[in-house]
């Protein structure tokens, strides 16, 4: 399997670190609560089909990228950069 | 069978060197062949006609095929550390000092006493093993257990060595962007044409010899015998600049992301390697597309006997003849349900073989073929069928019979037709196994990947591409070579249209020669009352399929799984479609209805250490510290920490490790001692929100770390378990380094980048893994401070300058040096960190200013015991099972802000008292406390359950006795409290009294002093 | 039906084999069951089998979308241990030994349960001390279990690499001697034929596609079959799919679970003559390997990291197992791969399974199996069963809950944490 890191370019899957569901988002950093914050930690959606998720170029630039891909052919629909320097980029592929 | 080499001139053993003999061994027995034949074309030329027996009833087998689809004709090759079981004879090619041997039989091929598993007959029919061997009830596991040993010696194969392979394998990766599979005419008009468009092609093959089905093609291709139009085909298209060519090299598997993996067999045609040559390549092929023109396999017919040597399958009799220069049989016959079967008849009498009849389950045939077959001088059988195949352990004759198109039976119109060989042939099964592996639905397709049947050519053809691949020739129903050239170029254009390249210029060859129907008479199975097989390997006979359908299971996987059809060394190549076929007509459904299975990788076996690549033997890189080469040079016994190799203790003569680490540890609280902490994980946090997000992070507040302080820090999980401790040195404003445990470094930089990229973004921070960049040493023991004094002067030491936890850079030299004070041990202790290059220089420095307080370097043992002794943590204690307070660590935990891990460390079970707690077992009886001892209430006989356990053991040279730290239930209101440590694996019960984890100096006024 | 024997063999063969009888039935559907049972893989197999055998629960019906036992229980890679360091998991393993051993009598089928021994390799001093502590847990808990040296090691598997010079040298090993294998298909073909003698309707190719519901209540299934859509009712409805847990559960409503799905890899080699007597694990890695009766290397890793639902894995997996298996047996390296595939694994939040009543009212959870689920079919059938048949589970499942994660009370082996691709 193939993931295009936004900064680096297509690259073979070994060099990503998995990071899991990209809409497991934690609570707001003042919420406290058990309750919201093992719905984050341990419930998924782990849905068939079309999956967000989070990847890390680990043994690349280690910048972190949204990836849609599909479970069930893992057919790699989009990847996105995510993180401080999404804005950056995006801006910068803009001009 | 009684093969025979032809008379050798122009046309007849096109693919052999004449002028050139080689001598090789079977079964111990030395034979002669040529450069080119393949170990199965020289047996046959040698006339040996059992090579080998078959898996469970031990039946004689012989050559049945020429390629990589071959059940049969498995033998073991080469001795000692090379043997290789079960390979192909009709793969191997002959080399010089060749040796094979039969396998699975005792004593020989030919006369095989395990062939007593023949004698029970039906009794060994598909599933018999569920049925039996329960034995009595009470002691069923035992019965099947010692039956077992029995079963298992007389299955398997070949044996295998127990010797290292001596030699090594390399691993590749390539890119292209039209990756061409199979060189046969698909695949070499694919190439050309992708080649012309100026695409990359990368154009594999898994015999030596490129050309396919064209290395024994009667055609002539633009007036040029097929032979020679592909020696220079394939000169030219090796030339090109665009094109690597890779023969003996075997697509095996297709993974996700026109990723392919492919094996070549760079030295297994030698004796042995040359030196430095590895045996196989791996090649990890990434491309843009492909065209996958793997040729179809030919079927054979089911009938009584049909797995006597002597049975082969037609167009390989063919191939040996034209390729080769050998006939399977002084007298050959044919039986076929197709027109190819003819053909096969006409291409072997014009080498000189001896055909005597033609058998076609048809009784109208066109003209052309009866032709062909005239041409042959056989006698022809139309709608007829062979019965069964006669004779002791060979063939000497087959039985025909009159047979019925419509209700696909035998009448009673019989005749015995001599012959020693007989070429069958069923139809042809394209070769889609590749594009079979990926299965499942495409995003944008219904139908994608699953077989679709052909009613035609009663054959499955692949489904529609679930990635982009592009079949071409009789892989993709295109049979015939017009259809293959140009069905090659139709699927390089689209495999050029994937690349965004142009169409390339066409250049499809002038054809002369036969223009055949390939699509066969739907037979299978000619029904006797005879045994007859399916797979010819594992003895699956069609009583066994049908055996399965009686007894329900119906499905092709259940039919796989019940009679083991399709599972051997072949995968069913031969035999899939065959049993798919009988199982249909048992449950009265059309073919396609009863399904397939998919194929799974890798295409034909592949050695393990051909994947493994340049990995074998040594798996994962070696970290060592910048100080590696001091500490061996010193005695240091290495120990494996994660991928780092770090002392464990500096060995004097004839001392033992337990010896060397009292010593050491000893030397500390009494002097001082070194040691190599380099291995720490080291991350640079820099920006304006640095001790927001390190506030964040750790369990206990850094927002008022001064500048120039150090700081133990706690971080937790989301969960709430302890994930990782170490010191974080404010160094400035914005600017601070942490260390982290040596396993965790890199998790824990993956849990703070995921953190800064993905949870709070807006923070602005910068996270730099330096651990590599940073040697670090520690000094510890109550002269550590007069050691730093030899070096750096009294003043910046004194506890004012560099008070418990305070930071400050020096000079040493030209070696700038980050001092920190900071104690693991419990004693005035130090790290001290520099650029890794200077190390050593460092380390060499503090061993010549602590000679006058004979400073000791210690290794991982020591530095154990006196952070044991003093009741500090480390990984053991941190197993992920954990929580702050189970460790005594609840002051670290702020109520004053919120952290990872806060929230969910709330929960009930983990605020219970009764959980795990920390505590320090002390040996009461002088008995060694061993590691991974339980703590129990009973004596040895009747211990009682398990109230929890030890950690990290060692002699404390303070206490003079045996300790551990433990987590035991309840732990910390259990002080003083008598137990056991119990350790049944290591033999050991030891009589305990639990204490307070802070065994040496609990108020910590060494380490303030 | 006809009991198995060697007798029944002997005189089925004098007669052509022709009066064998199917295994189990292939009955239509009623339109109302005491149970249903969603999976007819080993765990829901075996559920049933015990649900009529030990709670004379006979009507009823396991659904199945395939063929039964066409998910993991006929992927794997056999092995069966109670090898478990913390009390529940200890616990409710060495009851699936307990039923494993008596198996094929209970059933009157062979599943060729073999217990040739597992031993975990150890590589250096401080994992010996894990093995020592985990094969103590073992002895306190009265599952037998050995702590074997480099030399007992080196004796029991001829060929491979004990040298100092390895890069993981082994220092020893922890050995269980009463684990093994069993052959996997006649496991969960066993169970159906088990439970199809006893009553139990085996509805093969019926795929559900949604419940019934009575307010928040679940009262049956609504099914497809040959293309047609029907309904059964059902007291009780149990769901045990492991890999399509989510998938399966969303239909009723249940959106979020603590499981995620991914592919597990397993490898077959060929068929060679008897060299590796027990069931073996890397322990600088992660590799298991075991040799089937057949002669096959049987052998497996981690999972592809990534969330899955397709039953195929990637080259980087086939690397990792191959060059660990070649490190640990250099002589292996000659020995050729023949097969790989794939099956999707329910991942839990902790590595361990849920076995459960609820999560909706009518309704039993069966899942969280992650890689471990074959050697746990015996006693996760019996267990689903007890909790099913009493509305509250067994004192051997009862810390297999759902709520655990929100209550803090996780079992987790490994302390991996609630990443579940850590497991």
């Amino acid at each position: 399997m193939l993931l295009t890191c936004p900064y680096c370019g297509l690259r073979d899957q070994s060099e990503f670190t998995y990071r899991g569901d990209a809409n497991a988002r934690r609570p707001s950093f003042a919420d406290e609560s058990i309750e919201a914050h093992a719905a984050y930690v341990f419930d998924r959606e782990n849905p068939s089909g079309l999956h967000e998720e989070i990847w890390n170029h680990t043994s690349g630039c280690r910048n972190h990228i949204k990836v849609v891909r599909n479970v069930t052919t893992h057919e790699v629909v989009s990847c996105e950069p995510v993180g401080p320097f999404a804005k950056a980029l995006k801006r910068g592929r803009a001009t | 069978m009684s093969g025979v080499r032809l008379t050798l001139r122009p046309g007849v053993g096109t693919s052999i060197d004449t002028d050139k003999t080689l001598t090789f061994s079977f079964d111990g027995k030395s034979y002669e062949g040529h450069v080119g034949d393949t170990l199965a074309s020289a047996l046959l030329a040698n006339g040996v006609d059992i090579v080998a027996r078959s898996f469970k009833y031990h039946r004689p087998r012989g050559i049945f095929s020429a390629g990589s689809e071959e059940p049969s004709a498995l033998v073991t090759l080469r001795s000692g550390a090379r043997q290789e079981p079960n390979i192909r004879a009709t793969e191997i090619e002959l080399y010089e000092g060749l040796e094979a041997r039969s396998q699975n039989r005792w004593p020989s091929a030919k006369f095989d006493l395990m062939a007593i598993n023949q004698l029970p007959g039906k009794a060994f029919a598909a599933g018999f093993y569920y049925k039996t061997f329960m034995g009595t009830p009470g002691m069923g596991t035992k019965f099947w257990w010692f039956c077992e040993q029995f079963i298992r010696r007389a299955a398997g194969l070949g044996k295998p060595t127990v010797d290292p392979d001596p030699d090594h394998y390399a691993r590749m990766n390539a890119y292209c962007d039209v990756l061409v599979v199979g060189s046969g005419a698909a695949g070499i008009a694919a190439a050309k044409r992708a080649a012309s468009a100026g695409a990359r092609v990368i154009l594999c093959d898994e015999s030596a010899e490129a050309g396919g089905s064209l290395r024994s093609a009667c055609e002539y291709l633009d007036g040029e015998a097929a032979q020679d139009w592909v020696k220079r085909e394939l000169a030219a298209l090796a030339e090109h600049e665009n094109v690597r060519v890779l023969s003996r090299c075997t697509v095996q598997s297709m993974f996700d992301g026109e990723t392919y993996l492919a094996i070549e067999r760079v030295a297994d045609h030698k004796l042995r390697p040359a030196p430095h040559e590895p045996r196989q390549r791996a090649w990890t092929i990434r491309t843009t597309s492909a065209v996958i023109a793997t040729g179809a396999i030919e079927r054979p017919m089911v009938f009584g006997g049909n797995d006597k040597p002597g049975v082969i399958l037609a167009d390989a009799a063919r191939r040996y003849a034209r390729e080769f220069g050998v006939s399977p049989g002084r007298s050959v016959a044919v039986f076929t349900n197709n027109d190819t079967g003819w053909l096969a008849a006409r291409d072997m009498a014009r080498c000189g073989v001896i055909i005597t009849a033609i058998i076609d389950t048809r009784s109208d045939v066109g003209d052309a073929i009866r032709e062909a077959g005239a041409e042959t001088r056989a006698t022809i059988h139309t709608g007829s069928a062979v019965l069964r195949a006669k004779g002791f352990q060979t063939l000497s004759a087959v039985e025909v019979a009159d047979f019925n198109e419509t209700t696909n039976t035998v009448g009673s119109n019989r005749q015995i037709v001599a012959c020693d060989a007989l070429a069958v042939s069923g139809g042809w099964s394209p070769a889609f196994h590749l594009t079979s592996q990926q299965g499942g639905k495409h995003l944008t397709s219904q139908q994608g990947g699953k077989p679709v049947w052909d009613s035609e050519l009663q054959a499955f053809l692949p489904g529609e591409a679930t990635s982009n691949w592009h079949g071409a020739g009789a892989m993709a129903g295109k049979f015939g070579l017009r259809q293959a050239f140009r069905s090659g170029e139709e699927a390089a254009v689209l495999a050029l249209a994937d690349c965004g390249l142009g169409e390339g210029e066409s250049s499809v060859p002038e054809i002369e020669g036969d223009s055949i129907d390939y699509a066969p008479a739907p037979v299978f199975e000619v029904r006797s009352k005879h045994k007859a097989f399916v797979d010819l390997q594992h003895d699956v006979t069609a009583d066994d399929v049908r055996l399965a359908h009686r007894e329900g299971f119906v499905s092709v996987e259940h039919l796989k799984r019940y009679t083991t059809l399709g599972m051997a060394t072949d995968q069913g190549k031969t035999s899939n479609v065959t049993g798919l076929a009988i199982m249909a007509e048992a449950r009265d459904l059309p073919i396609p209805e009863v399904g397939t299975t998919r194929f799974r990788p890798p295409y034909t076996p592949v050695a393990l250490g051909a994947v493994a690549g340049e990995k074998f033997g040594h798996l994962a890189a070696e970290r060592l510290t910048p100080m590696h080469d001091w500490h061996v040079a010193n005695r240091a016994g290495m120990y494996a920490n994660g991928p780092w190799l770090r002392p464990e203790s500096y060995n004097g003569p004839g001392e033992t490790v337990e010896q060397a680490y009292i010593r050491e540890a000893r030397a500390v609280r009494e002097s001082v001692g070194i040691v190599d902490v380099s291995t720490l994980g080291k991350i640079d946090v820099q920006g304006p929100d640095a001790v927001e997000f390190l506030n964040r992070v750790y369990s206990n507040g850094f927002a008022k770390l001064p500048v120039g302080k150090a700081r133990y820090g706690l971080m937790l999980r989301e969960d709430g378990f302890l994930f990782d401790d170490g010191t974080t040195w404010r160094l400035d404003e914005h600017r601070f380094l942490m260390t982290t445990t040596t396993a965790g470094a890199g998790r824990v930089m993956e849990h703070l980048e995921y953190h800064r990229d993905v949870v709070w973004p807006d923070l602005k921070v910068a996270l730099t893994s330096v651990s590599d960049e940073w040697a670090g040493v520690a000094l510890a023991g109550p002269k550590s401070r007069a050691v730093l004094e030899n070096l750096f002067g009294a003043k910046p030491i004194s506890n004012d300058q560099l008070p418990f936890m305070g930071v400050r850079e020096l000079k040493l030299g030209g070696i700038d040096v980050l001092i920190a004070r900071l104690s693991f041990s419990g004693e005035l202790a130090y790290e001290l960190y520099c650029g890794a290059h200077c190390g050593q220089g460092l380390w060499d420095a503090l061993m010549e200013a602590g000679r006058p307080h004979r400073i000791t370097p210690y290794g991982l043992e020591a530095l154990s015991t006196l952070r044991i002794e003093k009741g500090h943590v480390a990984g053991p204690e941190l197993n992920g099972r954990t929580t702050p307070h189970d460790l005594g660590l609840s002051g670290m935990v702020s109520t004053k802000k919120n952290f990872i891990g806060k929230a969910l460390l709330q929960r009930e079970a983990l605020q219970s008292e009764d959980r795990l707690q920390l505590v320090a077992i002390k040996s009461v009886d002088g008995q060694r406390i061993r590691g991974g001892s339980h703590l129990v209430a009973g004596n040895r006989d009747e211990p009682g359950i398990s109230q929890g356990h030890t950690t990290s053991t060692c002699f404390s040279p303070e206490l003079n006795c045996y300790v551990s730290l433990a987590l035991l239930e309840r732990g910390k209101i259990r002080h003083g409290e008598k137990m056991f440590a119990t350790n049944p694996v290591r033999s050991a019960h030891v009589a305990v009294e639990v204490v307070s984890p802070h065994m040496v100096d609990p108020k910590g006024e060494r380490m303030h002093g | 039906m006809s009991r198995y024997s060697a007798l029944a063999i002997l005189r089925n063969a004098f007669t052509g084999n022709r009066h064998w009888t199917p295994a189990w039935r292939k009955p239509q559907p009623k339109a109302q069951y005491d149970v249903v049972i969603i999976g007819g893989g080993g765990h829901g197999l075996s559920t049933a089998f015990y649900l009529a055998r030990v709670h004379g629960i006979a009507n009823v019906a396991v659904v199945e979308k395939g063929y039964l036992g066409s998910g993991n229980v006929g992927r794997n890679t056999t092995i069966v241990r109670s090898n478990y360091r913390l009390p529940p998991n200890s616990a409710f393993y060495e009851k699936s030994m307990e039923l494993w051993r008596g198996l094929s009598h209970e059933l009157n089928y062979n599943v060729m349960f073999s217990p040739r021994g597992v031993m975990n390799l150890a590589h250096t001093p401080g994992q010996m001390d894990a093995y020592a502590e985990r094969g103590n847990q073992m002895r306190l808990m009265g599952v037998r279990s050995e702590l074997l040296d480099r030399g007992q090691v080196a004796k029991l598997n001829p060929g491979m690499d004990v040298s100092g010079s390895a890069r993981f040298p082994i220092e020893g090993a922890l050995l269980q001697p009463d684990a093994g294998n069993a052959r996997h298909d006649a496991v969960a073909w066993g169970y159906a034929r088990g439970a199809d003698q006893l009553g139990v309707d085996l509805l093969e190719n019926t795929e559900v596609v949604g419940f019934l519901k009575e307010g928040d209540t679940i009262v049956g299934v609504e099914v497809e079959r040959a293309g047609e859509r029907s309904e059964i009712r059902a007291g009780k409805t149990g769901v045990a799919v492991a890999g399509s847990t989510s998938r399966v559960m969303k239909l009723a409503g249940v959106d979020r679970l603590p499981i995620e799905s991914t592919v597990l890899q397993a490898f077959v080699s060929e068929s060679i003559k008897p060299i590796l007597p027990s069931v073996t694990t890397f322990g600088a890695g992660h590799l298991y390997v075991s040799q089937s009766d057949k002669g096959g290397l049987v052998f497996g890793g981690n999972i592809d990291y990534y969330n899955s639902y397709a039953q195929r894995g990637n080259l980087p997996v086939w690397e990792e197992v191959m060059s660990e298996l070649v490190a640990m047996f250099p002589n292996f390296a000659r020995l050729r791969l023949l097969r790989s595939w794939g099956g999707i694994m329910d991942m839990s939040m902790d590595g361990s399974p849920i076995i459960t009543t609820g999560p909706l009212p009518g309704m039993y959870l069966n899942a969280g199996w992650c890689y471990g689920g074959f050697k746990a079919t015996p006693a996760s059938g019996w267990c689903f069963a007890h909790t099913i048949a009493n509305d509250k589970p067994h004192a051997l499942n009862s810390a297999f809950t759902l709520e655990r994660f929100k209550q803090g009370r996780p079992i987790d082996e490994l302390g991996a944490g609630p990443t579940p691709w850590y497991h």
